[in-house]
């Protein structure tokens, strides 16, 4: 893509000023962090300002970042990560909210600005447990019914908690603890800043 | 006099217009349905969740799972999000395979979409003459990959492996006798470049012949003209993409305002529709059809003149060749770090889209450095699609309600995740 981020980001800096707490520009993409209480505000204004015209909501979604960078340590637990696109004016935004508490993450909604938000705030909200403040049916959208707990946190194991099965006996399907053993054939390996240069 | 009441009806999750595994509650008024809420989910696999537990490479085939008619898209969409994060450059051959598999996809999807649309709505022979088509592009995907479907073809960093000169062929067998095995081997005898050049030939023909059908028939017009109207302002607002949105009048087409990999060089042309309704966005989904037919003529006479690599020589992202791999020690080494451990991918975070046959198919990665994924999230066009199914149902009768799942071409592959 062609845009240009720069033309961009100053844009997004006169318009949302200090709403803005963090601006990154990499890899051709503009990314942005707004404070929770902004975050409605600064939405409306990213859909309805000129030079923004973001008219497309083409992605939400939640963010755990308790393992980033296999570092226990970290700011803040959830956020949500918005993808704006920008039809009229061909250009496109990642705006990050983070919700300020990890014990229970609560953001505002953004369906009034973009009706597309609705399913997607669902997914974050069964996914990672973000609450949306004003959303108008926070159901869960795609874990069965019944389901207990948040699957893609990073403490949720991938196996998760109960399987299902037909029981012969009983003649019906039940839930019942999980019995595979979980395995690891390739671990997760972050990579020290002096990997590949000679050793002094 | 009796009371009147609404009543509320379960539509699928096994019903056959339901496309797979939609559960459907409809509340009713008579005929009329007055509010449509869809129950997804039920074909949730965690793709994502897996994605984080594998490395960068092997969550490719788990693509193909996805939206599960239009398979090499996926991985495409997949790929160029890492290489967009290593910054690596494709080889212009392989952007060229890439580009012509996409359409080659492009083509599989809406003539199967056609074909089921059309079954939907009550013209049955129409799945028959598809099916007869994907057929040959099958054969396609089957002799470049080995897989009929799930093909795992492209990877970061170019594709698997270069075209084949030469077309599996029929065998005589107690089913088919010598003369209908030389009929049926008749276009393979060439390469598989000259098998899809005979198909690109064959297929505007088909296309006349599906237009026959349906475009003019009246019963085709009676169900659709009219149905699931959508203005391009809610169709902005609701997040469609593809398709949908240029069938309410936006021109807006990725490969030709972002454009990726050569599509810029290539010729190629938009179609819009006016009225937003579904009769449109059936009519701007068979130009697409005769606009990817065109496109891909153009990238086969472009890779019969241009041979070359068709993956990146990087061997910290692709293998080295099987030969110097055995014959030296530093590429044995690569080859070892990278089936063992697998690609590093920097710390970044990046959003990579295609225009996949039903829309905006987007990847969003986070990497933290390591060689497996933070997060990778799908953004599926099929999800914010049918996210829209209730406002564009309401109002309408039951029988629309199928038109409409048929119009936005809805595969719960990607709509689950």
């Amino acid at each position: 893509m062609t845009q240009n981020t720069q033309t961009l980001a100053d844009t997004l800096q006169q318009v949302l000023g200090g709403a803005i707490v963090r601006s990154k520009q990499a890899l051709g993409e503009v990314t942005i962090d707004v404070a929770a209480a902004d975050y409605h505000a600064a939405a409306l204004k990213l859909r309805d300002a000129a030079g923004l015209k973001f008219d497309q909501m083409i992605d939400l979604c939640g963010m755990d970042y308790s393992t980033y960078g296999g570092k226990e340590s970290h700011e803040k637990r959830f956020a949500v990560v918005v993808h704006l696109l920008s039809v009229e004016l061909n250009q496109r935004v990642r705006v990050r909210v983070y919700a300020p508490d990890d014990q229970m993450p609560v953001v505002d909604s953004i369906v009034d600005v973009w009706t597309a938000a609705n399913w997607f705030e669902r997914e974050a909200f069964d996914l990672f447990g973000i609450l949306f403040v004003n959303h108008p049916d926070l159901r869960r959208i795609l874990t069965d019914y019944g389901f207990v707990g948040h699957p893609f946190r990073k403490d949720f194991p991938v196996s998760g908690y109960v399987e299902m099965r037909y029981d012969d006996e009983q003649k019906r399907v039940i839930y019942q603890p999980v019995t595979i053993e979980p395995r690891e054939n390739t671990p997760r390996i972050v990579r020290e800043e002096t990997y590949g240069e000679p050793a002094r | 006099m009796s009371e009147i009441r609404n009543y509320t009806l379960n539509f699928g999750p096994q019903h056959p217009s339901a496309h797979g595994v939609l559960r459907l509650v409809l509340e009713l008024d008579g005929e009329t349905v007055e509010r449509a809420d869809p129950h997804i989910g039920l074909l949730h696999r965690a793709t994502e969740k897996l994605a984080e537990t594998r490395t960068w490479v092997q969550s490719v085939p788990y693509m193909d799972r996805l939206d599960y008619v239009s398979t090499m898209c996926n991985e495409h969409a997949y790929c160029m999000a890492i290489e967009k994060m290593l910054g690596i450059e494709v080889p212009e051959r392989a952007q060229y395979i890439r580009v012509m598999f996409d359409e080659v996809t492009r083509l599989l999807n809406h003539l199967l979409w056609i074909g089921c649309h059309g079954l939907d709505v009550g013209a049955m022979t129409m799945a028959l003459y598809t099916f007869r088509d994907r057929e040959d592009l099958m054969d396609v995907y089957e002799s470049v990959s080995g897989a009929r479907l799930h093909a795992a073809y492209f990877r970061p960093g170019g594709v698997y492996r270069d075209l084949p000169d030469m077309m599996p062929k029929y065998e005589v067998s107690p089913w088919k006798d010598a003369k209908r095995v030389a009929e049926l081997n008749q276009n393979r005898q060439g390469s598989l470049l000259d098998f899809l050049e005979d198909f690109t030939n064959r297929f505007p023909a088909y296309l006349d012949d599906y237009h026959n059908l349906l475009t003019d028939n009246r019963i085709w017009k009676q169900r659709l003209v009219g149905i699931g109207v959508v203005s391009p302002e809610r169709a902005l607002n609701m997040g469609l993409t593809g398709a949908m949105l240029r069938g309410s009048g936006i021109a807006w087409d990725l490969r030709k305002k972002q454009p990726y990999e050569v599509y810029d060089r290539l010729d190629f042309d938009i179609p819009v529709g006016t009225n937003g309704d579904s009769y449109d966005r059936y009519l701007v989904r068979m130009e697409e059809m005769a606009q990817s037919n065109r496109i891909i003529k153009q990238c086969i006479a472009w890779l019969r003149d241009n041979p070359g690599p068709v993956i990146t020589s990087d061997y910290k992202v692709a293998p080295p060749p099987r030969e110097s791999m055995k014959s030296n020690m530093e590429e044995l080494i690569h080859h070892f770090k990278l089936f063992t451990e697998g690609i590093h991918v920097p710390e970044n975070d990046c959003y990579a889209a295609i225009e996949h046959p039903k829309g905006e198919f987007g990847i969003y990665l986070s990497s933290d450095g390591a060689n497996k994924p933070y997060r990778m999230k799908i953004r599926a066009p099929g999800f914010a699609h049918l996210a829209a199914l209730e406002e564009m149902s309401r109002g309408h009768m039951i029988a629309d309600v199928v038109t409409i799942i048929g119009t936005q071409d809805i595969v719960f592959g990607e709509v689950d995740r």
